[in-house]
This record gives structure tokens, sequence and C-alpha cells, in this order.
């Protein structure tokens, strides 16, 4: 135990000293854990409620007040503090992305792990329902399914519905990225060794495979969170979210259906997707940065650098040589 | 594998997900509360409980659902009966074509400028690699990436609205509707410029990523090599031997794309209110027509699988590698 201990602390010291050379991942980081903060702690973050209205001296509710009138990013149609509707939609983003993209990466991971193990006909039949799954166009498919889910009375929240749909859609890349590196991992000889002195499926795959695979899975994950939260603004803002606990996806569409655009409203209708980009961004960034330290690839192609691969001497030197030659 | 294993593997695929495709509509339409007859009557309560059965009986809905709905179903489908709008009370087949038009429009201009000018950047950025060309094509689309489609559309709605002026929705002016578009060109194009510029944005950044690894990944062989020792320049070498062979995962992403073009023109057409299948798709869904919903999913997921398909057939023929046995 305390061997190992070491040898994670080691691994640790060596993931921290690459990744903190990496300037955009640290970027991505920062954005990723100030989103998550924000969404974790977001009562400290503002001193009204999301439903609370601001209203004048009179008492009459402040609608569209500009950041220079009401707050830091003013208010919206009803009066509400569009920053506390900000900082109370990252829970419900970030919520329903991280689930989302949780059930798609242990779908994703089953999938890809099994099929690249197991091979022949059961990889077969997995690897050709991703490829079904590809090409039938994921928007149309997903609202057909959330409306169908909605009308249907199973008495779940809409958020609920939209985790369960973006996760059980978004796996294919993930189940085809795992499975080609479990296919060339079952060849390594400490697996064919395992194999030998009479290992079991189960124990292979849980001592030899996964143990290789998870910090591809970690980064993968990552990624994964950055479409499911772009998905749920997607879904959101075409009416499907929830509208008693809105997201930011939630927060455009009450912006675009309540004209902000026409009363120029821009406060309303621009921080919601920074705070979007924010997080994708950050995800990106952070993902990208963790597959590439993991899965390291080519540097150089034989285009950069100088034009002429031996440099020519020009008339002047090659006569000025000879001439020092002769002499 | 032999070219035509290839092409009957892939077709033989295609017609698995059309039938998928094919069953989930099926499924997802009998699940609703209410039977399809309703898709008949609208919400027209005062039909008699005799006409009621009457209908029933006449669309076979007192069969088991398996195997004598569903391929009574299919059948229509098939012959284009799509059934009719809850909320237009049109045939759905007949709504649905009309729209197909101004979406085919769109989304095409919109990806003909993506293309052009994404593999072009793509170009330059995989051969200027590491220089501020590249970091400045990659920055552009990471952030294209991360950006929702819809709200993008907004922000351009807004700036274009209000700093030149450019029309906030619609496909003509309303003076103009009705009349035929090859007759208000100038209107139709003031209409488009926004949209399209959203849809370019957004997909410009994918094929200019695919081009950059493709051409860096065309420009690490070693006849790139070969023919730069022959003293070739560099743009002679990228014209000659390094375009051809990257432009092949282009052809792929044109297809793969298709399913993100349809998600991209719902959105669109929903923040420009564009008069086609994507605004179609959103109003049916708000307003719950689910013959609307069902009938636009069946078009637009088969189209994207047909025009896969072609995509597969054409990559067959430029990918001089496949033809090997």
């Amino acid at each position: 135990m305390n061997e190992r201990w070491i040898l994670f602390k080691r691994n640790v010291t060596d993931f921290w000293r690459t990744f903190r050379r990496n300037k955009l991942g640290l970027i991505g980081a920062v954005l990723v854990l100030s989103a998550v903060l924000v969404a974790v702690f977001a009562p400290a973050f503002s001193p009204y409620k999301p439903t609370d209205v601001i209203r004048d001296e009179n008492g009459r509710g402040l609608t569209f007040a500009p950041p220079s009138v009401h707050g830091p990013l003013g208010t919206d149609d009803a009066g509400r503090d569009v920053w506390t509707q900000l900082v109370y939609g990252a829970r419900i983003s970030i919520m329903v992305g991280f689930l989302a993209g949780f059930i798609a990466m242990f779908i994703g991971s089953l999938f890809g792990i099994t099929a690249g193990y197991y091979g022949g006909s059961v990889d077969t039949l997995l690897m050709r329902i991703t490829d079904i799954l590809l090409v039938i166009p994921d928007l149309p498919l997903m609202l057909v399914l959330v409306a169908t889910m909605r009308q249907m009375d199973l008495h779940i929240s809409p958020l609920i519905v939209l985790v369960i749909v973006i996760g059980l859609l978004y796996w294919t890349s993930t189940a085809r990225l795992i499975r080609s590196q479990v296919l060339t991992i079952k060849e390594r000889q400490f697996v064919a060794r395992a194999r030998a002195i009479g290992a079991g499926h189960a124990h292979i795959i849980r001592k030899h495979i996964l143990p290789q695979i998870m910090p591809l899975i970690v980064a993968n994950t990552v990624l994964i969170l950055s479409t499911a939260i772009l998905v749920e603004s997607g879904l959101a803002f075409l009416g499907l979210g929830d509208p008693t606990q809105p997201s930011w996806g939630t927060m455009l569409n009450f912006a675009f259906d309540r004209s902000a655009i026409t009363n120029g409203a821009w406060w309303f209708y621009l921080p919601p997707g920074f705070a979007i980009v924010w997080v994708t961004l950050g995800c990106v960034l952070l993902g990208n940065v963790l597959e590439e330290m993991l899965n390291p690839r080519l540097t150089e192609h034989h285009l950069e650098g100088e034009q002429h691969m031996v440099s020519l001497p020009d008339a002047q030197s090659l006569s000025g040589s000879g001439s020092e030659a002769v002499s | 594998m032999n070219r035509r294993d290839y092409l009957l593997r892939k077709f033989g695929l295609s017609l698995v997900t059309i039938l998928v495709v094919v069953i989930i509509n099926f499924l997802l339409f009998r699940v609703l509360p209410g039977d399809p007859v309703r898709s008949v009557i609208g919400r027209n309560v005062r039909i008699s409980a005799e006409t009621q059965k009457a209908l029933r009986e006449q669309f076979g809905l007192d069969k088991p659902v398996f195997p004598d709905q569903f391929f009574d179903t299919l059948g229509q489908w098939a012959r284009g009966n799509l059934g009719i709008s809850w909320s237009l009370r049109r045939p759905v087949s007949e709504i649905l074509i009309s729209k197909l038009g101004n979406t085919l429009l769109l989304i095409g201009l919109g990806q003909i400028l993506a293309i052009i000018f994404g593999v072009l950047l793509g170009l330059l950025a995989g051969w200027k690699r590491k220089t501020a060309i590249d970091v400045g094509a990659l920055t552009f689309s990471l952030i294209a990436w991360a950006i929702p489609t819809f709200w993008l559309g907004i922000i351009l709605l807004a700036a274009g609205s209000t700093w030149l002026g450019l029309p906030t929705g619609g496909i003509v002016s309303p003076a103009n509707t009705g009349k035929p578009l090859h007759t208000v060109i100038p209107d139709l194009a003031r209409h488009l410029i926004l949209p399209t510029l959203t849809l370019t944005i957004l997909y410009l950044g994918e094929y200019m990523l695919i081009m950059r690894s493709s051409i860096l990944e065309v420009l690490s062989e070693d006849y790139i090599l070969t023919a730069k020792a022959k003293g070739m320049s560099h743009w002679q070498v990228l014209r000659k031997h390094a375009l051809k062979n990257a432009m092949l995962p282009i052809v792929t992403l044109i297809a793969l794309n298709l399913g993100f073009t349809v998600s991209g023109a719902i959105y669109i057409e929903t923040v420009f209110s564009y008069d086609g299948l994507g605004k179609l798709f959103q109003t049916a869904l708000t307003k719950q027509d689910y013959p609307l919903l069902q009938g636009a999913f069946l078009l637009l997921a088969i189209s994207v699988i047909v025009a896969n398909m072609i995509a597969d057939l054409l990559y067959t023929y430029l990918d001089p590698r496949i033809k090997a046995t």
C-alpha cells in the first residue's frame, strides 16, 4: 500500500510538472474550476434570489434596467436581477452537463472496453450500433425524444429528461476511442502473461486494461462535458429546459422570446452566452491538453524550416572561395 | 477490401439505419397518449364516438400493433403519406416540401462558403505551422466550437440589424411575400446575409481543423521530402503533391457534417425566423404538433443517411487505396 502511494504521488508530481508548463491547459482548468466554484457557492455571489423582483423607490418593478441603473448586469423583462440568474443558472447548466457527460462516459467506456476486449461478433455488433447512431442527425432525434418523453407523463423533471437524452446519445466517440486503445493494450505482453497464468477476463480488464485507459477516459470525459453543456444550452434555448430552474440556455430562451434584442437589452442576452463559452472553452482546452499529454503525436513535418535542404552556395561565394583556393 | 463489397456493406448499413429511424419514429408515435386518429381529427373534439370508431377501423387501430399496424404505417410513409398537421391542418408531406427549398438554399450556401474558406485557411495554417497564422486559425476554430450556434446568431442578428440595417428575420420583406423567390433576389440576398454568415462561421472552424491536420499528415510523408529534395518550391509541393491527398478527409467531413448542419439550421432558422424546415421543426415542437414533428424528423434523418451513403460512394472513387483488392 505504501509503495503504491509513493508511486501514485510520483505520477501526480510528474503530471503536474508537465501540466504546469502548458499554459492553455492551465487557462482551461481555471475557467472550469471558477465556474464550478460559482455554481457551488451561488448564494454567496448574490444578495438576491433568482426570482426576486428588483423595485424602484415607488415599488414598481425595474424592467430591462441597464447595468448603469441596477446591479452589475441589469434586470430582465420581469425586473429580476440578471447577475443572480446567471450565478444560479451555473448550477443547472453545469449539473445537467456533468450528469449527462458522466452517463455518456460510462456507456462509452463500457461499450469501448467490451468491443475492444472481446472482439469478434460482439465488437462488430457494438461498432455497428455506434455507426448507426453516428449518422442519425442528433438534434432532431433529441428533440423528438424529449418532446415524447415530456408528453408521456413520466413525472420526472424536464432537467432529468435532458440528462437522460443527452447521456444516451453522446457516447459514440468515447466508445470508439476507448475501443482502439483497448485493442492495442490487449496485444501487449503483460496481458498475455496474465492470461497465461490463468487470469479471468474480469480480472484482466480490472487490473490490466482499466488502469491503462483510465487517463484517456478522464481526458475524454472533460471533452464530453463541453459537448453536454453546449447541447443542454441548445435544447433549453429551444424551450425544452425547466422554466422554474433556468439554466443559461433557458435564460437565452427567455431573452429571445421576450424581445430583449429589439429592446437593446444586451445585458440580458450576452452574459449567458459568455458563461456557456467560458465553461465549454475551459473544458475543451483542458481536455485537449490532457489528451495530448497522454497521447503524444508527431511534432514536426517536412516543410518546416528552411526552403532548401542543403544550403546552396551562391555564385559569388563560390567564385570567392575558388580564388582563395587558387591563391 | 473489394470496392463492391465495401459499397454493399455501406449500403446495407444505411438501410439498417433507415429502418432504425423508421422504428423509432413508429414507436414514439405509439407511446404518446391518445392515438393517431387524433392526428386526423386534429383538436376537433366534437367528432362523434361512432365517427371516431369508424376512423379507428379505417386506420387499422383495432388491429395488433405488430405486424399489422407497423407495416400499414410503413406503407403509408413509403407512399409519402405522413398524416395531417395538427396546427396547420394540411398534409405534413405538402408542408415539408414547401419548406425544403429554403433550407437547402441556406445550408447549401453556408456549407460552400465554409468549405472554401475552411480549406484555404486550414492549408495555410498547416503549412505555416506554429506561426501567428496557425495560432490565430486554431484560436478561431476553438472559439467557434465553443460558441452555441443560436447565441452567435443572436449576436449577429443584434449587431447586423442595429449597425448595418439588415433585416431582423424572415426570408423576404413583407411586401415581397408570396412572390416567386427568383424575382426578388436582392431582397432575398439581404435576408440571407446574416443566417449564412452564422452558418459559415460555425462550420468553417471544423473544416479548417481537419484540413490542417490532414495537410500536416500529408506533409510528413516521404514523397513530400522527395519532392522537396528535387528542388520544388513549397508552393509547387503543396499544389502538385499535398493538396489533392489532403482534401480526401474533407469529403467524409462534408457527409458527417450534414447532421450538424441540420442542427445548425434548426437553431439559425429559429433565431432569424427563416421560413424553412428548421423553423418548422421548432414550431412543431412548441405547438406539440406531433405528426409534423415526426414527419420532419423522418425527412431530415433519411436525407442525412442517404447523403452519407452518397459521400461514401464518392469517397471510393476519390481514394485510390480503396480500389485495391
